[in-house]
């Protein structure tokens, strides 16, 4: 475990922190508060689509987007030889 | 058999299952007490964290403050549950690698300073006490409404329950009994909501029914939102509130949550580092089926209960209405005198009071359903009062007997020592919870919801700081702590509580930025951020030793021996 290895396992770390929650702030923010009016003017089925994001979609992405991460630092630590299994 | 009955007999079931469960898994050490020896399954402890999480006003309430608020509910239903992603991607995966028992153990540590832990036990201590005075009320309420008995009877029942399991267990045994919790709260939850999705439109799962047509061929929000016009009330699926305030609001309880030291705590329990990531994506599956159900539930009770009470004969009104009329949850003032139940947005003509609880509490009985499911939903209530004051009590417990005790006034505490210490402080904290639940003071309701706030504006930006920031020190994370939280306590005590300034200047208009103390947390954690971060670059950096701590936790690999120390 040198010392080079664990900078470059961090920096990917924050590579992918970055991106995920670009994404978490876009579905809640962004479509649920931010640009909900605009985004109101589509329907998906009975719902305006800025609702539907506010008080479901935003959710359904949070619980993905643990997921997702799970499986990328899953992946991440047994490339840098962390993995504990 | 009627709904007393079942409800005694539901009651009585779970009660004897969690009591039995405290007896299997009862503490044996210090360890246990507090973290439930490191060893609980991921997926076990994402049960327990989503009842540690969903309190009675989760399962109760929150149905019906979306009800009447509409979109604005959105800030409850988003914070609530995006604080779960900055916790699992942010926090929970290095607190336990730093694999110590306490939020103030990280603070302490981190900030090798035990000004600093002080702090952080006096703040854990704030925002546990006012959040628990709320869930024993809560167990109060339930009880009196479900089994006929005295609001005050009501707390003494769930104090002995709590501090039978939570003395003896401790972590563990709060642990298993809150898996046990979850499952009767989700169940008890889901049960109506799937009964009443299925008779309103046709399709049962609740989340997809509150936006399918009625049996009308209408969509059931534009039914909605056309009968809230026709009375007067906001379009439900349009918001009042400023844009600003909203954003503010769900920053302040996303982060809160993440601050929580009753959340953070459980992600110490399990066995590895991978293990937290993916425990905290279990709980917050668990969690996002109630809070996904949540807002279909509150328009399937609005539409219901404008289309069976608005306009109609007070004298035909159906049986349920009279039931919840005693109980004063519901009230008629006949107003114009003609016999008919006016509900409109106009104060001078409305003549329909009702209490938002109703909406989760009556709705089974709007619905027509067997009355052993409006007996469940009285269960599950109490499940998720009960398994969120225990995790409450164990923070406080811990807080003074670990983080005080054993850190602080005498180090040299033995094991056994340390286990009675834990026990005697979950006791008196059950004490004092319960004395607060029946004398409620005043403010606790106002400020159950500002512990996020002070969460946020304390803990979050200190524990965020000392794992992606090597540089930040102790004079920096103090001094921000101490900005966030007299910040956050001077909004609320002026603009909220009016213990200061003039109530009558004081008010919405005068908020600083347009924002509302439920949002201020925001603007205080962004305090506590400068003011840490500032003050860090102008004092000494940390010791090597500490900065080799940051450097360790960052890399997931050794937990398990981490928390043997």
């Amino acid at each position: 475990m040198s010392k080079t290895n664990k900078q470059a396992y961090w920096r990917e770390n924050l590579k992918y922190l970055a991106i995920l929650l670009t994404i978490w702030f876009l579905v809640s923010y962004g479509a649920g508060i931010l640009w909900v009016e605009q985004l109101n003017a589509f329907t998906l089925g009975g719902f305006k689509l800025g609702f539907w994001f506010a008080q479901q979609g935003a959710m359904y992405v949070f619980v993905i987007l643990i997921f997702v991460y799970m499986k990328i630092m899953n992946t991440l630590d047994k490339k840098y030889g962390y993995n504990e299994d | 058999m009627g709904i007393l009955t079942w409800t005694w007999i539901l009651v009585g079931i779970t009660f004897a299952l969690y009591i039995g469960i405290a007896i299997w898994a009862r503490a044996g050490s210090s360890k246990e007490f507090y973290v439930a020896g490191g060893g609980v399954p991921p997926i076990l402890n994402g049960m327990a964290t989503a009842a540690d999480w969903m309190s009675a006003a989760s399962f109760i309430s929150l149905a019906g403050i979306i009800s009447f608020a509409g979109y604005d509910g959105s800030v409850y239903l988003m914070g609530w549950t995006g604080g779960y992603v900055l916790l699992a991607l942010l926090l929970a995966p290095y607190l336990r690698k730093f694999g110590k028992f306490t939020v103030p153990d990280f603070i302490g540590d981190r900030y090798y300073s035990n000004t600093a832990r002080i702090v952080a036990v006096i703040a854990a201590l704030v925002v546990s006490f006012t959040y628990v005075a709320g869930q024993m009320r809560g167990v109060g309420i339930v009880f009196s409404r479900y089994l006929e008995v005295e609001i005050d009877t009501g707390v003494y029942i769930g104090m002995a329950i709590v501090l039978f399991y939570a003395v003896l267990g401790g972590m563990k045994g709060i642990t298993y009994t809150q898996v046990a919790q979850y499952c009767v709260l989700i169940f008890a939850f889901m049960v109506p909501a799937i009964f009443i999705s299925f008779q309103m439109t046709g399709n049962p799962i609740p989340m997809l029914g509150f936006g399918a047509e009625g049996s009308d061929g209408i969509y059931l929000l534009d039914k909605l939102d056309g009968l809230q016009r026709e009375l007067g009330f906001h379009e439900y699926t349009s918001g009042q509130k400023s844009m600003v305030d909203v954003f503010a609001i769900t920053v302040a309880l996303m982060v809160g949550t993440a601050g929580l030291p009753h959340v953070i705590v459980r992600f110490f329990t399990v066995p590895k580092v991978a293990d937290a990531r993916k425990s905290a994506g279990w709980a917050l599956l668990f969690i996002a089926i109630l809070y996904t159900t949540v807002p279909a539930v509150a328009v399937f009770a609005r539409i219901k209960l404008i289309e069976e009470v608005s306009n109609k004969e007070y004298a035909e009104l159906p049986q349920w209405f009279g039931n919840w009329e005693k109980t004063g949850l519901i009230k008629f003032d006949d107003k114009n005198g003609d016999g008919l139940v006016q509900y409109v947005a106009n104060k001078e003509v409305n003549e329909l009071s009702i209490d938002r609880d109703i909406m989760v509490l009556a709705n089974p009985e709007i619905a027509q359903l067997p009355n052993w499911v409006i007996a469940l939903v009285g269960a599950g209530g109490l499940a998720a009062a009960l398994s969120t004051a225990a995790g409450l009590l164990l923070v406080i417990a811990s807080s003074i007997s670990h983080d005080l005790i054993k850190k602080i006034i005498n180090p040299k505490i033995s094991e056994k020592g340390e286990l009675i210490a834990a026990r005697v402080s979950a006791a008196v904290a059950v004490v004092v919870a319960g004395y607060f639940g029946i004398n409620p003071p005043g403010f606790v309701a106002a400020v159950v919801a500002l512990a996020f706030g002070l969460a946020a504006a304390s803990f979050f930006p200190a524990i965020l700081l000392g794992i992606f920031d090597k540089r930040m020190n102790k004079e920096g994370a103090i001094s921000g702590m101490i900005t966030g939280l007299l910040l956050m306590l001077f909004y609320m005590a002026k603009y909220k509580l009016h213990w200061i300034g003039d109530p009558t200047v004081d008010t919405a208009e005068n908020w600083w930025f347009g924002i509302s103390p439920e949002g201020f947390g925001t603007v205080a954690m962004l305090a506590n951020f400068i003011v840490s971060v500032v003050v860090s670059r102008l004092t000494p950096a940390p010791p090597q030793e500490v900065q080799d701590i940051v450097e360790d936790i960052r890399i997931p690999s050794g937990a398990g021996e981490a928390i043997d120390h």
